[in-house]
């Protein structure tokens, strides 16, 4: 084992500096920002940690298996995908989380794992163990040339997805005012509704971006993985939540920063490990994870800032 | 006339199984300040609580403008009319001043005109309208407190209701406070004001109720303040 660390360490400084498994660790890591935004978004609000979060991409993805079965063109897939997410994502909020809003964290986090069981079984009925495939969008794995370097063309797209979809969320939330309504809820939940602030409107309108952002996630992940099973998107899932909780849960940046980073870091080791030894990858992933929330509890790109209180 | 009217008729509030505040009735009509005072845990801050939705009372009404707003959620209360300037401000720290002001503005009813009234509070706080990018949270109490009075009043309520805004601040910033209290007013709104200055509130309002153990014990009108006597007798009833 200790050998075996150590030469995947050598293999990860080498092939760290390595252009391709650069590009697509950063590939990687932004669709996994993205998740993180998702879940962040909706705990921000809510203050629930949606676990069944995976499941809302699995959903999507199955939708656009479903078309690929039938040839339907890609676009009619891809709006199946988000049609069938976003239902999902508003039944959720408003079967699940709004009844319990007031309830504690733990009765929240419990309720969204039944949810994502429910969902997952859902799914194992209706296409079975193996699941389907979706094939309309592999194409978009070719690679292309970009100086030296192959890339494929799904790691730019989903670099600049991700870029386009951040940079949107960014402009939402400090443009408009359900945007500034949605941050003044993440903050001080009860004195944003003694402002006026609509509770049903702002967690709607989280859980509806969070819904997006799997609906997109679904996309990007079923073109490098087309085959759709009852646990898609499950591993990445747990490993966002806990790059989420590495980055700092109680705010947007840094959770999103963290699920960045083990998509990245993922992505990295991914590149690093030989192939019959990469069952070991989530071990190394959490063993840091625990390391570093041994060193920062409140995650790695908090802040301590604290409310100021003055006379 | 019930328009901007606030009427509670024997409310009772009760936290599991104890009871904070029992069979209150005031009432508040535009253009007056009616104050609450009397000692810690007398129920002043819960029937606050109560008015804005934040605990439903178990039993009496609460109607607003002639209509019960018992049981509805703190978004509508605010959006019907009411505004609060609750204990400790309860600013967003890390938004500057200028969002702090609009997010007063959800409270309004319609959504027009709100650069408009923005305007006209950084007129009657000047030092909200000096440090509008600053966050809220490097401001000094006092400014703390006007930027949450502002906030309040950006969402033009006709009934504001302010719990204890003169709480750790400096002499002259109370002072400052009670005169902004008193513009208020001759302004149209109706004030409910908790405070621990019973002094003062009794001077300032037309009528002040004293609670205590969550009953209204007494009440006095500005004649009243000067007798200290009285004011003893209120506090130690």
């Amino acid at each position: 084992m200790t050998s075996l660390l150590a030469s995947s360490l050598t293999d990860f400084v080498g092939d760290g500096l390595d252009l391709q498994v650069q590009v697509d660790a950063i590939a990687l890591g932004a669709i996994f920002a993205l998740m993180a935004v998702g879940i962040g978004l909706v705990f921000g609000v809510l203050r629930l940690v949606n676990f069944a979060y995976g499941q809302l991409i699995m959903a999507g993805a199955f939708a656009l298996a479903y078309a690929s079965d039938r040839d339907w063109p890609v676009g009619v897939g891809i709006a199946l995908c988000f049609a069938a997410v976003l239902a999902l994502s508003l039944a959720m909020e408003r079967i699940v989380f709004r009844p319990l809003r007031a309830q504690s964290a733990a009765v929240m986090l419990i309720a969204t794992f039944a949810v994502a069981f429910l969902l997952q079984s859902i799914a194992l009925l209706w296409f079975g163990p193996l699941g389907k495939t979706a094939t309309s969008l592999v194409e978009l794995n070719r690679p292309v040339s970009v100086g030296s370097v192959e890339i494929r063309k799904i790691t730019i797209v989903a670099i600049v997805t991700a870029a386009v979809c951040l940079g949107l969320l960014v402009l939402l939330l400090n443009r408009t005012s359900i945007g500034l309504h949605m941050r003044a809820a993440s903050m001080d939940f009860q004195t944003a509704r003694l402002l006026g602030v609509r509770a049903n409107m702002v967690s709607g309108v989280a859980v509806l971006i969070a819904g997006m952002l799997a609906a997109v996630v679904a996309v990007m992940l079923t073109v490098q993985f087309p085959t759709v099973t009852p646990t898609f998107a499950l591993q990445e899932t747990i490993l966002v939540l806990a790059g989420v909780v590495v980055g700092g849960m109680t705010r947007l940046l840094p959770a999103t920063l963290g699920g960045f980073l083990i998509g990245y870091v993922s992505g990295l080791l991914g590149g690093a490990l030989p192939t019959n030894q990469s069952q070991y990858l989530p071990s190394f992933l959490f063993g840091l994870v625990i390391l570093v929330l041994l060193v920062r509890p409140d995650g790695l790109f908090t802040r301590r800032r604290g409310l100021v209180e003055r006379v | 006339m019930t328009e901007g009217v606030l009427e509670l008729s024997a409310v009772e509030v009760a936290y599991g199984g104890v009871t904070a505040v029992r069979d209150l009735s005031l009432s508040v009509a535009p253009g007056e300040i009616v104050g609450l005072i009397g000692p810690n845990g007398a129920g002043k801050s819960t029937t606050l609580h109560a008015i804005m939705g934040l605990v439903p009372p178990r039993a009496g009404d609460v109607l607003f403008g002639g209509r019960s707003i018992r049981g509805r959620a703190p978004e509508a209360i605010a959006r019907s009319g009411i505004a609060l300037v609750p204990e400790g401000r309860r600013l967003f720290g890390e938004l500057t001043v200028e969002e702090n002001l609009r997010l007063g503005l959800a409270g309004r009813s319609r959504s027009n005109g709100g650069d408009a009234d923005l305007a006209a509070v950084a007129e009657l706080f000047p030092v909200v309208e000096e440090f509008r990018h600053r966050l809220a949270g490097a401001l000094s109490g006092g400014q703390q407190q006007q930027l949450a009075i502002a906030r309040a009043l950006v969402a033009k309520p006709s009934l504001l209701l302010l719990d204890e805004p003169s709480l750790g601040l400096a002499p002259t910033v109370v002072d400052l406070v009670f005169r902004t209290l008193q513009t208020i007013r001759e302004r149209g709104l109706g004030v409910l004001l908790v405070e621990q200055r019973a002094q003062r509130t009794v001077a300032l309002a037309d009528r002040t109720h004293v609670l205590a153990n969550g009953e209204l014990r007494l009440t006095l009108t500005p004649d009243d303040a000067a007798d200290t006597d009285k004011m003893v007798a209120a506090y130690f009833s």
